[in-house]
């Protein structure tokens, strides 16, 4: 790791000023940035630490969303009534991510700056276009077993792994965004992250020195709400495809559906291609296969990760079957 | 090495903050020292650490508290797992330099020889171990999961996450602990002696 000053920051304002000096970076849980410093892939030559600033609260606001704080930890969130009781899908995409004591200590902003796990952005020794602009992509060609099938570039076949932002992406969350000018905006999640395109290092519209300070849910949408999500291991494993639904039926007919996909992407693949299929139509296997058909349908394999694009169709048709059901 | 660290320390003492302001990720080469204080197992501990030092690293190489384990250093395998302000984590990934005015604890405050917590004596009595390295970050993990289990908070396992009744079934368990890997795989056991404690305690 390569040495580094630190600070603590102690207001909000000024941990913004501080964070966009130069080599400057904002530490929250940690988790995902010192495993990365350990390597020398991130190599902050400062660290502004936003851990303790009082941006840990859930709030619900006056026009019935909730307002989660950035610095929230993973597991407080998932265990909150309000969450687990109107937002399911996001608890259920939350303790489905990581270990325990990773989601202690993980905050809610830092879960959406996370960085990709493929393996060639691990190995300094590989080309990496989003670790080292330029330098080629080893995954193309290369063991993409995990890799993208929708979104992705000549420059890039990784894969977002946030669990979390998938369930946000079918709750409409918006990300609260403090500059360090102090001018605050709200950004769609499906805005929020890039997709590679030829700069993959660029991964969220974030600014140097902009800070996220909260996640904004608006009151949830009328349907049953599942979290599915498909990997390697029962537990403690990134998604190899993963999908949030939350599906509204009314005497047998699709009333409202929202759909989105992990681990198949850049950024959490919301499908309004999916939703217009499911919309209106009665709820049985022939929507459900229409939906996913459409779902996948501009969908491209790497070779190795061929077989995500049929597992993404089966894992929809599977999450609907049980979200109609209950609804 | 000694002569080297000292070379350094004189060095970074010497350096002032107005030269470090504007240097590029990456290109700081010099140490930086801190004077900390942690409140482990109940004492104030004044130490003085590289803005690096993990807080496994502090505990272990720093204080002599060695019950904590280095496995993977990555967070992946949960030797290191200690308890901060009642909450398992990983310390090998997160700072010393950000846990002044928590309340740490290690596997050496949980019992000693005589005056095992029912974990330890459960994790005896079931044989909830071969090799050993992993067993104190289990005992650790295993505290703060059957608070977290008692404060009714929701897992993979569990059906209904809007529910806050946990029926902590082996299944419940095996996912609460997945964060703790054991490669003499003594998981039946370790299940078994974290029932035996979620159900009341060692007979």
């Amino acid at each position: 790791m390569r040495p580094f000053t630190y600070e603590r920051a102690t207001d909000v304002p000024g941990a913004c000023a501080a964070a966009s000096r130069p080599g400057a970076t904002f530490i929250s849980g940690g988790t995902n940035l010192l495993d990365l410093m350990k390597l020398e892939i991130e190599r902050p030559s400062h660290l502004v630490d936003i851990s303790r600033l009082p941006l840990a609260d859930v709030d619900e606001l006056q026009d019935g969303a909730l307002r989660i704080g950035a610095q929230a930890a993973n597991s407080d969130v998932a265990a909150d009534p309000r969450v687990r009781t109107r937002y399911p899908v996001l608890s259920q995409a939350l303790v489905a991510g990581a270990s325990g004591q990773l989601r202690n200590k993980a905050s809610v902003g830092g879960n959406l700056v996370q960085r990709t796990r493929c393996p060639y952005f691990y190995d300094t020794a590989a080309g990496c276009n989003k670790r080292d602009p330029g330098s080629g992509c080893s995954a193309i060609g290369g063991f993409n077993r995990i890799h993208a099938v929708l979104g992705a570039s000549d420059s890039c076949i990784a894969t977002n792994p946030s669990d979390m932002a998938v369930a946000m992406s079918v709750l409409d969350a918006q990300i609260e965004l403090l500059d360090a000018d102090r001018s605050v905006r709200r950004v769609d999640i499906a805005d929020f992250h890039r997709l590679p395109g030829d700069t993959p290092h660029v991964e969220t519209v974030l600014r140097p020195g902009e800070m996220i300070t909260a996640v904004i849910l608006p009151p949830p949408p009328p349907g049953r709400q599942l979290y599915r999500k498909v990997r390697d291991r029962a537990s403690y494993e990134f998604a190899l495809v993963s999908v949030a639904a939350i599906v509204a039926t009314d005497r047998g007919t699709i009333s409202s559906a929202r759909v989105a996909f992990g681990g198949v992407a850049h950024k959490p693949w919301r499908s309004a291609d999916a939703e217009a299929a499911l919309t209106g139509r009665p709820a049985t296997m022939a929507t459900y296969r229409a939906a996913a058909e459409t779902a996948m349908r501009d969908a491209v394999g790497q070779g190795q990760n061929d077989f995500k694009i049929d597992l993404a169709r089966r894992t929809l048709c599977r999450t609907l079957v049980q979200a109609a059901q209950a609804s | 090495m000694l002569r080297w660290i000292a070379a350094r320390r004189r060095t970074v003492l010497t350096t002032s903050k107005a030269d470090e302001t504007d240097i590029e990720p990456g290109l700081r080469d010099i140490p930086e020292l801190s004077m900390i204080t942690l409140r482990i197992n109940g004492t104030k501990r004044d130490l003085e650490v590289d803005t690096r030092t993990t807080l496994l690293d502090a505990l272990r190489e720093h204080l002599g508290l060695t019950g904590t384990k280095k496995g993977c250093d990555h967070g992946q395998c949960g030797a290191c797992t200690v308890l901060v302000n009642g909450r398992r984590i990983n310390s090998c990934l997160t700072l010393a330099v950000m846990h002044e005015d928590d309340e740490i604890v290690t596997i050496e405050d949980l019992g000693e020889p005589g005056h095992l917590h029912p974990l330890q004596a459960a994790f005896v009595e079931c044989d909830g171990f071969q090799c050993g390295y992993c067993t104190s970050g289990q005992i650790c993990s295993a505290v703060g999961m059957l608070a977290e289990a008692a404060a009714g908070w929701p897992s993979h396992a569990t059906a209904d996450v809007s529910s806050s009744q946990i029926a902590l079934t082996d299944e419940e368990i095996r996912e609460r602990m997945s964060g703790n890997v054991c490669r003499c795989a003594a998981y039946p056991n370790i299940v078994a002696a974290i029932r035996v404690v979620a159900e009341g305690g060692p007979t």
